[in-house]
């Protein structure tokens, strides 16, 4: 920055005189926040601007140095500093409002709120903004979800492109294979064209033309005790498309560690089943499945077969459980463990309770320190002795 | 008589039926009588102590009887018992 300028010398204003200013004319108002707080609630005609991208962006905002122009944030900090930015730049006449947006309204002043959707978003959404559970104001919570799905396979595919078509603003996709003819009986985010590509990019693909609102985020590879807290820390809530017992009973630790909700799902043959665990608030994997079972009694799909759609009907399920989770709507599978038999084409449901003694979210489950978060139990070696375990 | 429903990767050891009729007075009776039937699945339902293998869940009805009385739980005519294994799906 240039000498002589910082915060202390910016010009600092109140709401009521910001707004007296704006109502005179002549004034560019920049909201220097980010996209999430904007959509919520703005002041009207203020242009977005966030702090990372402020050198980028400012110019087209704000193309007139000489012109009046007022910054505001959430509280007054973000815009204090930002205003200290353009002035380094070479902005004569620049002023932050004291107290952000929180005193505007505080004072009584209006703010634009949650028509934040451009009016392709209001044309895209409208048939969930028709719905009363979801409004404009559910389909904003989606857009700015982040779900992480462990998985771009059987239910990763489908969870997929029904959280992109309904606006999940980030999706996260955890994959390390590449697509295979055989996928094609059931994974239809992927394509013959796509044969040999990542499945994380050919899902990719796929969302960016379905939605554009969409942010993927690839993750090629796969979850370890290694990497799994870092990769979770940016969602808020997992969708367990797992092909092994290993990763889930992972995951599972991990989601309790970190207190973020599973969608779990798995299919076999012509059967499928689906439950919601959110940490503390219901049972989690390990108090319904304490041990993993010997391998004859949990074939993979490769050895028997499934049903191709069967990844559909319960894939589509979760996506609608992340759903219901984002939007705070409905009752989710919490404490239920929903069966599916494609066959008869019937619906089982069991109660599953929080085991007390379960060694991860029970009563008595250790205490994890915070210099120990990272570290995991080996979960192959847990699931190797399985069987063995009476 | 209670319906025992079987799971898929059960079923071969069924003789393929995905429900069979079994009788007792509890659910530890009512399994017996299976494996009594078809021994070929006594050995993924019960560990060499009789006791269920920790890696199956059973439930009477929508309940896991591990919150019931287990084995003792009390089993009445047109019941369901359910075996629940955990899959994984995947490729192996």
């Amino acid at each position: 920055m240039a000498s002589g300028v910082g915060i202390q010398t910016i010009e600092e204003i109140e709401p009521f005189e910001a707004a007296e200013e704006i109502a005179g004319g002549d004034v560019v108002l920049v909201d220097t926040r980010e996209p999430h707080e904007y959509q919520e609630a703005h002041l009207e005609n203020g242009k977005l601007v966030p702090p990372g991208l402020l050198g980028d962006e400012i110019a087209e905002a704000a193309p007139d140095k000489s012109a009046r122009t007022i910054l505001y944030c959430r509280s007054g900090n973000r815009s204090a500093i930002a205003a200290a930015q353009l002035e380094a730049l070479g902005y004569e006449n620049v002023a932050s409002m004291a107290g952000g947006i929180l005193a505007w309204q505080e004072q009584g002043l209006p703010v634009v709120a949650a028509s934040g959707m451009t009016a392709e978003q209001r044309d895209r959404y409208s048939r969930h903004t028709l719905l009363p559970e979801v409004g404009v104001d559910g389909q904003i919570k989606l857009l700015n979800a982040k779900v992480l799905l462990l998985g771009a396979g059987g239910l990763g595919a489908p969870t997929a492109l029904y959280l992109a078509a309904a606006g999940v603003g980030t999706i996260g996709l955890v994959d390390d294979d590449v697509v295979d003819a055989s996928n094609l009986q059931r994974q239809v985010i992927h394509n013959t064209e796509r044969i040999g590509m990542p499945k994380t990019t050919s899902a990719r693909i796929f969302i960016e033309q379905l939605n554009p609102d969409v942010n993927v985020v690839e993750h090629n590879g796969r979850l370890d005790a290694g990497n799994i807290l870092d990769v979770m820390a940016d969602y808020d809530i997992v969708v367990d498309g797992a092909d092994n017992f290993p990763t889930r009973y992972l995951l599972n630790d991990a989601s309790v560690r970190l207190r973020k909700p599973v969608v779990s799902a798995s299919i076999l043959g012509f059967d499928g089943q689906i439950s919601t665990f959110v940490p503390f608030e219901g049972p989690c994997y390990r108090c319904l499945y304490p041990t993993p079972p010997p391998a004859e009694l949990a074939p993979s799909c490769s050895a028997n077969g499934v049903l191709g759609v069967m990844a559909g009907t319960m894939g589509t399920l979760q996506a609608n459980e992340v759903i219901k989770l984002v939007l705070g709507a409905g009752q989710p599978l919490i404490g239920r463990l929903l069966l599916y038999d494609a066959l008869g084409t019937t619906f089982t449901e069991l109660k599953v309770r929080r085991d007390p003694d379960c060694p991860i979210c029970g009563e008595n489950a250790p205490e994890i320190p915070e210099s120990e978060m990272g570290q995991f139990p080996d979960y192959d070696l847990f699931c190797a002795g399985a069987g063995g375990d009476r | 008589m209670a319906t025992v429903r079987i799971p898929p990767v059960l079923r071969p050891k069924t003789g393929g039926q995905a429900e069979v009729e079994a009788a007792g007075g509890n659910v530890g009776e009512v399994l017996r009588t299976l494996t009594s039937e078809h021994p070929d699945t006594s050995e993924q339902l019960f560990g060499e102590d009789g006791e269920l293998n920790r890696y199956v869940n059973v439930y009477l009805n929508d309940e896991d009887v591990r919150v019931l009385d287990g084995l003792e739980t009390a089993v009445k005519d047109g019941d369901t018992v359910v075996i629940l294994p955990a899959m994984a799906g995947g490729a192996s």
